[in-house]
Order: C-alpha cells, then structure tokens, then sequence
C-alpha cells in the first residue's frame, strides 16, 4: 500500500467543507424566482377527509397556491409503491394498501400529508397551511401491530382485512417442532425490538424545479440513491419521463435508512413547481422528522432456541409480529423477511430453524430500514436467547456459543444463506481478551462493596451486507438489481474522476473510493475526485445503503480502474516499445518492468488524449465503465462485549466498557471504518438503552415528537470504545471487504441487555432500558 | 412561530407600560422556554417585551449572609460567582447544571421561577433557603410565590426583579435527571441553618415544587442521610409521565434528598 493506498489511515477529504459550515445540502440550494412551501398535514390518526376549504388560505399575504390530492390524482399522479413483493404463506401476494402523496380520501397516521401550500415565504406558507379547513370524521386508531391483527380492530385499508400485509414463513416447521419436542433443554423468550425514530441530522429537503420552456424537472433532495428516486418517480408516479428528470443529493447529513425512500414531498414539490409555475422549496423542521420520517424496527417476538443434552443447539423457532405503520413504504416489506428471517443461523450450527412473520397496518409512520435493517432485530432476539439459555443451563455464556459456532466455510444455512467466510472464535477471544472476561467476578464483588450492581453481557452477531445477487433477489420479490456502476476518467493531464452510482451521507467516499485509485496508480487522493449524486453527471446507480458501498460500490469502481489500467499499460507499452506483460505501474511512473524505461502516468493520459500515437485500432481518450452484480452477500460478524454498573437505587445504567472486535474482511482505511463502528455503537446503545417511540395508543398522537421526550445519546451517556478487527476476506469480491456500516448498531444492543440483566438477576426487561424500567425490574426481582 | 413584535424595555417600568399597551403580551428574559414554544406555535404573543437590558435586574451582591441576585442574572453568572459559592455553594452548584451551556448562559433566574416549571431546578432552592421574590409590586416569600404547576402568585404585568435570601450554614443540591430533556426528574435542595432544616423538591411534584416536611423534621433531630430511611413521599402526590411512574418519582425524591443531605 502508498501512503493513500488500500488500508492507509487517511483523514478524510471531505471533513474539511463540513466541520467548517462549507457543506452544500439541500436547503443551501437557491434559484431564481424560488417559492417555499408548508405541507397541511393531519392531526388525526385516522380520519376520513370529507371536505377540504382553502379559500382563505389562498387569500393570504403572499401565498402562490394551495394544492390538494384530487388535483394531484386527476393530473394522474401515482401512488407510493413498494418495490419488493412478498407472498404469504397461502401463495397470496401482499395487501399493499394505496398510499397516495396527499392524501384525497382518508388520512391514516398524524402527519399524513394533505395539501401543500406555496407562498413567497416559508412564514407565509406555514400561516396559510394553518388556514387551510380540512373536515374530517375521525375514525378510531390502532398504533400497534399485536392490536392491530385483533379482531375488531379498526380497519386502516380497504383491501387488506384484518390490517394484515402478509403472513410469511421461512423453513421446516416440521422439523423444528419435533427438535423441540425431543429436547433436553428448551429456551423461550417474549421479546420487543423498540420503534426508533432515525433523526438524521439534516432533515429532509426537497426542491422542485420546473423548467417549461424545455419540459425539464430537477429536484435537489436528500436522497441515498438519486438514480432510485428518479426511476421510481418517473417509471410509478409519472413525475416525468426518466429523461427529464434530473435529481441531485447534493451533501447529504446522514440516513441511516430514512432517505432511502421517496416520500410524498418530493413528488408533491416537482408537481407544485409545475402547477404553480415556480421553484418550490421544502424543508422539513424538526417535528416533521418526527412525524414523517420512515420509522425502524417495532418487531413483538417470541423466541425458542432448543439444546440436546450435549448443549447442541438443535433448532430455533421465531414467531414475529412486524409493525409496518399506516402505508407500505419502499422496501417495507423485505425487512422483516429477506433481511431479517434468514439471518436467524447467526454464528451457529443449527440443523432447523423456523421463522414465522405476520405484518400490520397501524395508524403510526410507516416502518423500513433504519442502520441494520432487519438484522438488529434478528441479532437481537438470538443474541438474547443463546445468553438467557446459557444462564438457565448453567454454562458460561462464551463456552455455549463457543461449542455451537460454525467452523468450515463457506456454510450453508437451512433458511437460504450461504455464508462467505469467517473465523468466530476469533473474534470472540479478541474481545474476551479486550474486556478481560476472566477479572470479571473480582470487578463485580469490588463494585458490590460499594453498592453497585455489575454486569457483564455479549453478542456474537451475524450480518448480511451489499444484499446479492441481482438474479436472487429478483426471483424472491425485487423491484430492481442491486448492482453497483462505477466510471473511471482519466483527465488528459492525469488527474481521475470517479463517477459511482454509490452515495455518500456521511461515508467517507471521497477519500476512501480516491484510495483505490492511489493505491492502484500511485497518484496522490488529492488528485483524485469522487463524483456523485447526480444523474445526469452519473451513469445509473444504485445508492447506499445495507452497507453496499465497499463490496458492490467499490468493487464496480475496481473492475473500471482493471479496464483502465489494462488501456494505459497498452498505450505505455507501446510507447516505450515494450511488451504490455512488461509494463507495471509504481508511484504514479508507467515502466517496463526490470528497466530505467518509464512514462509518468501523466504522460500515458496526455498520449490517450492527444492520440497522436497510439496502437492501431485504439480508440482515444482514457475513460472507463464497470458494473458489478456480487454472486452474494457478504457477511460481517463479530464479537461485541459490554460491562456495565448499575445503581441500584436510581436503576442508571453506567456502561464501564463496551470492546467490538469485528471481522469486515479487508479494510480500506481503518480510521474511517473505527468511525463507522464508534457511530454504529452510539446508534445500538442508544436503542438498548435511551430511544424509545411511543404513541398514545387511543389516539395515536406521537408522544415523543420532540427532543424533550425522546433520547436521543449524548457523548455524556455513552463509553469511550475499545474496538479491533480480526481479517477474514470476502472471496465474493476482488477487495475481499464485508462491509461495516451496520454492524456497530446490530452487535451492541443484546450485549448491553445481557449486561444489565446479568447485573440485577432479571431477564424480563426490555429496551430502551431506562433507569426507571431498571429500578423496576431490580425492585421485581 | 408566528409573526410577534420585539419590544426592548431600558427599566422595570417602561417594560411594565409597554406591557399594558400590548394586546398579548409577554415578558421575555433568557427565552429558554418561552421562544420555543413559539416556534413551535403553540404560545402566539403579539408582543414580546425584553427584559434582559434592565440595568437594575441584572447582578449578584452579597453581604455577610445577605444575598441578592437581580432577576436578571443569567444561570452561568450565579454557577460562576465566586461571591456567592463563598456563602452559598449549594446554589451556584444547582445553577452550573441547568441545561446546557447554551441554557445556562441565557437562561435567567427571574424567568426560571417566574415561569414555575415543575421540572425547574431554581423553585426547590427558593423553597428551601426561605427567598424572597422581590416584584415591582412587592416582596412575595417563596412559599407563597409558587402557587402550582406553572402557576405563580404574579400578577399579569408584575414582573420579578429580584430575589433575596440568607445564606444557610450548609446547603446542597442533589437531582436526578430526565434521560431526555435532562430536566429534573426529582432535584432536592436540603438547607441547614439557624432555623433548622429545609428541604425543597422540585420534579417530582404534581403542584410544582414544593417542602418535604417530615424529612425537614427527620433532619432537624438528626441531620443524617439515614434519618430519612423510615421516610417516604406518598406515591399519590407525584406527577408520572413516560420517563418516571409516580412511585419511581417518590422513590427518587428519597434518594436524592439522602445524597443532598450526605453531600453536605
């Protein structure tokens, strides 16, 4: 490796724009003759809209128009879709409820947009959208999915009886049940993986241009995958045509999950700027986030694990209820199945395995993928379960897990996944070794002396990243491929773009994937640059997101840098009148190897472009195309271990170390990937412990809309990190990486939970784990 | 928030009479709380009258144990007063963990128990070091000033100008904060001093702060943090919301009184 190249330590390039105020995000963008808008937004759970009046509104200062659903679906806007189909269990296809971007008939969660206001000022449209009357009879609500599939429950879509979405399953059934009745041993728990809110720092954005005089659309939005919004806004909501559409995320302040989708808004604000005739800018405060940002999680478990008399796992069985709010959002629907069921092998041998799923409506914001995606759900419940049954068989939590993990590689599981690599144990001593498990009684009689509660838990996770491929995921329900592009271009003076469908929210693209081509052509990062989030400056891509970037965003960009590097060594050659087996590239110099015979690379790049002397046949210029379509999965694991201290009189939990020692195969640059574990953890022990989502179950109000009633960490409530890596490469990939963008969030939630409940002696506790549910839980035990 | 004129009052009485000119209106001083909710709609005042530029609301004196603080004077001036931590630390103590930096150098102490929020530190120290409430009307003891939650004995354009106390022998302040807002979910100030002992809760109260007399009478005796182990607040006077059940809350109220009295 260079000092820029593959596994370099490089500060990122990007930080310096955004640590000095210099990003450029959506709401920095500003053309000419722009107008702001405000959403009317329900106040209801559940309501029938019977009229909706804006002629005041219409007649205050500065308002350019009120615009309403009939309108909207009379210019034969579509409705949001969900681009995954799943099939019941009885062969039916989901009960996908339409969702409309304002909502013309019944709105079915509080925030539901109704209408959308334009005026001069973001004031003005906020007073008139006040002043827009919307009549509704208000029906009764459900917010959550166990009520929601009772009977008699209120009915939130027409064709979906019962609120159900679907009832899927995965596995023998059969099979586990005759393991769990000839067990020797049987654990079962009742779990519930909390509703959390993303809070994204920026929050959501849009800016809708409409250009009559060339029929041209352009939206700046906060997007995770610009090239998605556009197919889907023109391809199902009739938008625009795809070639007249262009949508840019410009910086974009974080994700996690939630910008994935394309929401009402910015659809509404490229059909308003048309119907108004004026740009149209909105974005969202911090109540809106609340209200309308794609929730994660709300998954009400229960869980059996079942051992022989060995302490062999001999099955597991999950029956799931998966709470997908008031619409099916974009990929809804794969979450609690394809990126969640499947991962229910985790780290171990287990010969049956059976996952049943049921989904609801509810009258709450609808539920995707947020950080892990399905995965911390799945993580959670095993992770707890192998834990609890350690405790009631007497064994040590380590040795269980130990005895039962997968040794031989790659392996293939009973609920469809094949597994890459890997090496558990490792990862599991590396972090015995970090928290030094052994001194754990010695800390934990020394903290009762002073009247604490101590407590030591773990979590050997599993995950699944840069889902794959193409072809598979396609004959289970996909919408689309999940391929990554890359574009090299090698400027004429040698500088190179790299033009990636990837997108970065807080990545580190700009540096990291600018390594790949330092490491290859031994030019500096700075002479590097990363072009994204653009459509029409980058070829079709598919964004970012499940931890996608580094094994299918960065393996497109190295089969691009194999083609180019193959056309330069051909243009070398034969400037130096060589063979192009002899040609290397070192240090930014292209030489015959073994001689003082050498081009810089510069030089090679000005030959491409002045073509004045090229082999026969070849065409000019230095620029190069790749797409890649991984064979599968990659699949991150690890070991995250987490002691804590409790005071027994208060129930604060005070974390005293957390170690993450985790396999993400090779890595590009170990700082930046530290960085994405350090913010994965805060996110997971913010879910064990801080961030909880609740509605008043009667009405359906968001009682934790603001920051005063939803926690969200803070670097006071959280421990400084011992983190490591143990190295097992993809051979699914040429860089042999795994990706670790999600692992941080789905390993520490079940280790924090096993601490705690290892430290006050009562497992029925669930999270977040506040001081108040922990001073309970002790008081119970 | 909705459109609101800013009107900057230079004493206690133009702000009174500007006050009486406005349709709706409201004294502002940090707006820690107020401005807030305006943005988020929910308070409208058409006219906001500024009182952090009065000249006589603003500073700290101290005089052997006499103590006068303007109610002017921000959270972070009363934390750092070195006048002040010499005859009365438990109270730039409770000041140096008010909300957050941002809170506490405009946040005042005239607007924190002038709004009288239940979850306010500064109410249970008024409490329990037996303050004055100085007004433009008149002087108002504490006990009387604060009349619920988010009730005060002010009338509508009386305003706090300052407030006055003696300093105890030894005073603490112990709380246990909201995960979230870090608002105190149970805070209580224990005072010993000529008088004997008080003790202030604020949190935890359904009517807003208030004294926790049986364990003043437990202190008094025996100024120990296990004087107060037999003792307990009824469950049934606390406030319970998402983050603390009413017997979590009486729990916390015991809890934090016997550190208070321990950290003295």
């Amino acid at each position: 490796m260079g000092m820029e190249g593959i596994g370099a330590r490089v500060a990122r390039k990007e930080d310096k724009r955004f640590i000095t105020g210099k990003g450029r995000y959506t709401d920095d963008m500003s053309v000419p003759g722009m107008k702001h808008a405000a959403f009317v937004r329900s106040p209801h759970a559940h309501a029938v809209i019977k009229g909706i009046d804006s002629s005041e509104a219409e007649k205050m200062p500065g308002v350019i128009g009120v615009l309403a659903g009939a309108e909207m679906t009379t210019d034969g806007i579509g409705s949001l879709i969900c681009g995954w189909m799943i099939h019941s269990k009885d062969g039916s296809p989901m009960n996908m409820g339409d969702w409309r971007p304002l909502a013309d008939k019944k709105v079915r969660y509080v925030g539901d947009a109704v209408a959308i206001v334009v005026a001069d000022t973001k004031a003005q449209a906020r007073d008139a959208a006040e002043a827009v009357k919307v009549d509704y009879d208000v029906l009764p609500a459900v917010t959550s999915a166990v009520d929601a599939l009772k009977p008699g429950a209120p009915q939130i879509h027409d064709n979906a009886p019962g609120n159900q979405i679907y009832d899927w399953e995965i596995g023998d059934l059969d099979a586990v049940d005759k393991a769990i009745a000839s067990a020797a041993h049987v654990t079962t728990l009742d779990l519930v993986n909390n509703r959390l809110v993303p809070n994204a720092m920026e929050p959501r954005a849009a800016l809708g241009v409409y250009d009559e005089a060339e029929d041209h659309y352009t939206c700046w939005t906060t997007s995770q995958n610009p090239h998605v919004a556009r197919l889907v806004m023109s391809a199902f909501y009739n938008v625009a045509p795809e070639n007249k559409l262009r949508v840019i995320a410009p910086d974009v302040g974080g994700g996690f999950g939630s910008k994935i989708y394309i929401y009402p808004e910015e659809i509404t604000c490229l059909w308003a700027s048309k119907k108004t005739g004026v740009p149209v800018k909105w974005v969202a405060d911090r109540t809106e986030s609340f209200l309308t940002d794609a929730h994660g999680r709300d998954h009400v478990t229960t869980i059996q694990m079942a051992f022989d008399a060995d302490n062999k796992i001999t099955a597991l069985k999950a029956d799931t209820i998966a709470n997908l709010g008031a619409y099916m959002s974009l990929f809804s629907s794969v979450v609690p199945t394809y990126l969640h069921a499947i991962l229910y092998s985790g780290q171990y041998v287990i010969p049956a395995i059976h996952c049943n799923m049921r989904t609801a409506y509810t009258n709450t914001v609808p539920v995707d993928a947020y950080r892990g995606a399905g995965r911390p759900e799945t993580t959670y419940a095993l992770e707890r379960v192998v834990e609890t049954a350690a405790r009631e068989l007497g064994v040590s939590p380590a040795e269980l897990r130990r005895k039962n993990f997968i040794r031989e590689w790659p392996y293939q599981t009973p609920v469809i996944l094949q597994y890459d690599s890997g090496d558990y144990e490792a990862s599991l001593d590396a972090a015995m070794k970090a928290i030094d498990y052994d001194g754990f009684p010695a800390r934990k009689a020394e903290a009762e002396a002073r009247g604490k509660k101590r407590g030591i838990g773990m979590s050997c996770y599993i995950e699944a990243c840069g889902i794959a491929p193409s072809q598979a995921i396609g004959s289970l329900g996909a919408g689309v491929g999940l391929w990554e592009s890359a574009e090299i271009r090698v400027n004429a003076v040698g500088t190179v773009e790299i033009l990636t469908g990837s997108h970065s929210h807080g990545q580190g693209h700009e540096t990291t994937f600018a390594q790949l081509v330092s490491d290859r052509f031994g030019v500096p990062i700075d002479s590097v640059s990363v072009v994204h989030g653009d459509t029409d400056k980058v070829q079709m891509g598919m964004g970012t997101y499940g931890s996608r970037s580094g094994p299918v965003g960065m393996s497109a960009v190295v089969k691009a840098l194999d083609k180019v590097e193959k056309k330069a060594k051909m243009i070398a050659a034969h400037l130096l009148e060589a063979d192009e087996s002899d040609i290397v590239i070192e240090n930014g110099q292209v030489k015959v190897a073994g001689t003082d015979k050498a081009l810089g690379w510069h030089e090679v790049a000005l030959n491409a472009y002045t073509a004045h002397n090229l082999p026969a046949e070849m065409e000019p210029g230095l620029k190069e195309t790749a797409f890649f379509d991984p064979a599968n999965f990659s699949f991150p694991a690890g070991c995250h271990i987490c002691e804590v201290e409790i005071d027994p009189d208060t129930g604060k939990t005070e974390i005293v170390k957390f170690v993450a020692s985790d396999d993400f195969g090779n890595i590009i640059n170990p700082m930046i990937v530290e960085g994405q574990v350090h913010g994965g953890l805060a996110q997971g022990i913010g879910q064990a412990l801080l961030e909880g989502t609740s509605y008043d179950a009667e009405t359906g109000q968001l009682l934790t809309a603001t920051y005063m009633d939803y926690t969200m960490p803070r670097a006071d409530d959280l421990p400084s990190y011992t983190v490591s890596n143990t190295v097992t490469p993809s051979p699914l990939n040429p860089l042999g990486i795994k990706g670790c963008g999600e692992a941080g969030a789905i390993g520490s939630p079940p280790a924090l939970m096993n601490a705690i409940t290892d430290a006050i002696g009562n497992n029925n506790l669930s999270m977040p784990a506040t001081p108040q549910k922990v001073w309970a839980a002790i008081n119970a035990a | 928030m909705y459109e609101t004129h800013y009107h900057r009052a230079g004493s206690v009485d133009e702000a009174a009479k500007l006050m009486g000119e406005a349709e709706s209106g409201k004294y502002v001083a940090g707006g820690q709380t107020l401005i807030p909710t305006m943005k988020q709609r929910l308070a409208a005042p058409d006219s906001l009258i500024d009182l952090r530029h009065i000249a006589d609301m603003k500073g700290i004196s101290v005089s052997g144990k006499d103590v006068r603080i303007g109610a002017g004077t921000t959270h972070a001036e009363v934390a750092g007063s070195s006048d002040l931590a010499s005859v009365c630390p438990g109270i730039c103590s409770l000041a140096g963990h008010i909300g957050d930096p941002h809170v506490r150098h405009m946040g005042t102490i005239g607007g924190s128990i002038s709004n009288n929020d239940p979850a306010a530190d500064y109410p249970a120290a008024m409490l329990a070091l037996n303050a004055t409430i100085h007004t433009n009307k008149r002087e108002i003891a504490a006990e009387e000033f604060f009349v619920g939650m988010f009730e005060t004995a002010l009338e509508e354009d009386e305003i706090v100008t300052a407030v006055s106390f003696t300093a105890p022998d030894k005073c603490a302040y112990s709380k246990f904060p909201n995960p979230a807002s870090r608002y105190a979910m149970a805070g209580v100030f224990v005072a010993k001093g000529g008088d004997g002992v008080r003790v202030g809760v604020t949190g935890a109260g359904m009517d807003g702060a208030f004294r926790w007399s049986e364990a003043e009478a437990a202190l008094g005796s025996d100024f120990s943090a296990g004087a107060l182990d037999g003792l307990s607040v009824d469950a049934g006077d606390m406030l319970e919301d998402l983050h603390g059940s009413a017997e979590y809350r009486a729990n916390l109220v015991k809890v934090m009184a016997k550190r208070a009295v321990a950290a003295i």
